[in-house]
């Protein structure tokens, strides 16, 4: 016998040789090129672990100090490489604890497989010890769900799992795994067929009509615009993106999950439109004759009131999932397609509206007159120069930035200029706080060699601070620049705006302090709380606090350079609005400046 | 406006749940639901009634399209088609009324299933309208009990569920 011939006879025989439920889940892992994995042990999930250090020169298993934390270290990882994210818990509390982050995968097409352990078969429905019907809790929120009750059935799950999570329009698939069926055992058929009759999503190509009249309505435009969203990400359609902007000079406006597909510093952006976007970005959308909308939602923080939205556009919808189209807003033109290949085919055809001079030079007055802004007199730092400070010293190395929720998530929007492609991961849809820290860890597991920064507020790293423990001891360094008001700034600020400023449990300091019912006077309140650099201390990671402006540039030095994680407090005041603002359900008529 | 959507699901557990709570969570305003399984096992058929404009029953359409078990739907009222409903009903019959009630289960082509010395149970199927008619006949008589399958409709011609040919 040749080698080959015995090594083929070999892998024949281990491959009928009877193996665990577990083992084969793993190994279906490995077989889609699976290297990373975020998973929390516990009791219905032992025997996955066990099975995850029989691969371990394969799977990198990353140990998070929360499910939550587990989950959206899956998301940063898939967010910022377009691979599936992969996390484990066990069942009960592990499970719940997985489903937040599953349900903001979900609102954000994010591909994401969650395995949970499920307590054995006999004993399901007994209310048995952390016993929750785990499926029955995740199905609104994922895309698709499995309970396996036959261990013959784990290699086509786990298959099918794969293939629904990472195409059409992606998002998160659960499998949940009893333990008796991770202990079964079976000889695996890795090349069992899947069982998918319902599942069409391939033939999702614009056709060759639908391209052409896309590119007659763009030549016949006076006054276009891209509204390009998340899902040019999701398609890494942003070099084919960028190529129709090149050949027919049309400004581009991007949504906070699109925001990355098109460079922010770019003379065609517009930057990001809608409640919090920039005034030219929602004054072109008004007044544009022909919206070309790739890879977006109409989200009602983009659209504010829909019927007053683009009221004199033309609508292109290029898009995916077929439920999106006309779902908010009546598309003239709806393309049921991958965005890429949509772009690309336009490519090769489309020629340039005939004359865009007017419209160029109206652009150029709105943003010359009414820029993303902020008072750069101020004695002391505020959030908005903390974040344009940071851009200058990063822009030019290769820089993953992921943020929390809430103001600060909003101002890096504004003032960080993202370039490329899957350099931010930020909650859009669901708008999860505690998602900046555990993401940027996820990030950096895909990306040892980039530098990684969450930008987050006070309120949002608390909620998944645990994380920094994982960043330690797992070796992740990241950094975090940590816009603290001591207050959930945007709460504040729609008390502010909308409730005469009376502070409802929106301040994070001990409630005797005047700042808890809205009676402070200082720019900050005089005594810090919670002392996140002792809290960096105690997970092993040094930090420094920052209040004044001279000393920004040096502190934001400081943080990039550590070698490993670091922490930097940048002490801001809670009087801040995030602006522009149109506010909710309202229109570009009635945006609030100042 | 009313419509009747036909939807070939995979038979597998939990798929109706899914779909039910799918259609209450975006708040759609479904009729009348029928379930069963088909001539293939591993398929079920579900007839759902559901009212609202054409935008709504586009967006219903697709959300049920975009479920991973569902093999197909299709818009049954908007072709040539029959529609169903079977309904068993109890109700107060004595001695002297007995006559009545049969004549009029006759006339609506229902049948007495069912005899107890005070009351009589029937058995109807056909369309809504003509069930609804019934009712109100027996409602005078005293309907102790009553049970309804809900719509199950189904296209005429030779075409059958299994041809995906749309």
């Amino acid at each position: 016998m040749t080698t080959i011939a015995k090594n083929n006879e070999q892998k024949k025989q281990t491959a009928a040789q009877p193996i665990s439920g577990a083992d084969i889940c793993i190994q279906v892992l490995v077989n889609h090129g699976v290297d990373t994995v975020f998973a929390y042990p516990g009791g219905a999930s032992i025997p996955l672990h066990q099975a995850l250090t029989r691969f371990r020169d394969r799977v990198r298993v990353i140990l998070p100090r929360h499910e939550q934390g587990g989950g959206f270290g899956a998301q940063g990882y898939a967010r910022t490489t377009g691979k599936i994210g992969v996390c484990m818990a066990t069942s009960g509390p592990g499970a719940t604890n997985l489903l937040t982050t599953l349900a903001d995968a979900k609102l954000d097409s994010i591909p994401v497989l969650a395995i949970t352990g499920q307590v054995g078969t006999p004993v399901i429905g007994t209310d048995a010890f952390q016993e929750t019907p785990t499926v029955e809790v995740a199905r609104s929120v994922t895309k698709h769900h499995y309970l396996v009750t036959d261990v013959k059935d784990i290699a086509r799950v786990v298959r099918e799992a794969f293939h629904v999570a990472t195409t059409g329009r992606k998002g998160p698939v659960l499998i949940d795994l009893p333990k008796n069926i991770q202990l079964a055992q079976t000889a695996p058929d890795y090349d069992c067929p899947m069982d998918l009759p319902g599942y069409h999503v391939d033939d999702r190509t614009a056709t060759p009509a639908e391209i052409e009249q896309m590119a007659a309505m763009i030549r016949s435009s006076k006054r276009p615009v891209i509204y390009a969203g998340g899902g040019v990400v999701s398609a890494d359609a942003g070099e084919e993106l960028a190529k129709l902007v090149r050949k027919t000079n049309i400004p581009v406006t991007t949504t906070l999950t699109g925001l990355d597909c098109f460079p922010g510093d770019h003379p065609l952006s517009l930057n990001m439109l809608g409640m919090h976007g920039s005034i030219y970005a929602n004054y072109a959308v008004d007044q544009c004759d022909l919206l070309l909308a790739f890879g977006v939602r109409f989200d009602d923080r983009v659209t504010g009131k829909v019927s007053e939205f683009a009221k004199h556009a033309k609508i292109v919808h290029v898009e995916i999932d077929p439920s999106e189209v006309n779902k908010i807003k009546q598309a003239d033109l709806p393309i049921i397609s991958d965005v890429r290949y949509a772009l690309a085919e336009l490519n090769r055809q489309v020629r340039p509206p005939e004359d865009l001079t007017e419209w160029h030079k109206q652009i150029a007055a709105w943003k010359k007159a009414e820029p993303f802004g902020y008072n750069q007199q101020f004695d002391g730092i505020l959030p908005q120069h903390a974040i344009h400070e940071l851009w200058k010293l990063t822009r030019d190395r290769e820089t993953i930035i992921t943020t929390g929720v809430g103001q600060h998530q909003i101002w890096a929007a504004q003032f960080y200029k993202f370039r490329r492609p899957r350099t931010h991961a930020t909650s859009g849809g669901l708008g999860t706080m505690g998602f900046g820290l555990p993401s940027a860890i996820g990030a950096k597991a895909a990306h040892p060699d980039k530098l990684v920064i969450d930008i987050d507020g006070d309120g949002s790293l608390l909620m998944n601070i645990q994380e920094m423990a994982t960043s330690f001891c797992e070796k992740l360094p990241v950094k975090v620049m940590l816009l603290n008001n001591m207050h959930l700034g945007m709460v504040v600020q729609w008390e502010d705006r909308f409730h005469e400023a009376n502070r409802a449990h929106t301040y994070l300091g001990p409630i005797d302090h005047p700042e808890a019912t809205g009676q402070g006077d200082g720019i900050t309140p005089q005594e810090r709380y919670p002392d996140f650099v002792a809290i960096a201390a105690g997970f092993g990671w040094p930090g420094r606090s920052v209040s004044k402006k001279s000393e920004l540039t040096d502190a934001l030095k400081q943080m990039i350079d550590a070698p490993g994680s670091f922490l930097l407090d940048v002490q801001i005041p809670y009087q801040e609005h995030v602006l522009p603002m149109i506010p909710s359900g309202m229109t570009v008529k009635d945006l609030i400046k100042e | 406006m009313r419509h009747v959507l036909s939807a070939l699901v995979q038979n597998v557990p939990g798929v109706l749940s899914h779909i039910s709570g799918m259609l209450a969570s975006r708040g759609y305003n479904i009729d009348s639901l029928a379930v069963g399984e088909t001539e293939n096992p591993h398929l079920s058929r579900m007839t759902f009634v559901v009212v609202g404009d054409d935008r709504v029953l586009e967006q219903v359409r697709k959300q049920l399209e975009k479920v991973v078990t569902v093999v197909r739907v299709d818009d049954v009222s908007s072709q040539d088609h029959v529609e169903r409903d079977l309904m068993l009903l109890k109700v107060a019959a004595p001695a002297g009324r007995r006559s009545e009630i049969r004549e009029l289960t006759d006339i609506f082509r229902g049948r007495i299933v069912d005899v107890a010395p005070e009351m009589v149970m029937i058995e109807i199927s056909g369309q809504e309208k003509k069930i609804e008619a019934f009712i109100e006949m027996m409602r005078p008589f005293g309907i102790i009990e009553l049970v309804r399958t809900g719509r199950v409709a189904m296209v005429r011609g030779t075409r059958g569920s299994d041809e995906n040919d749309e």
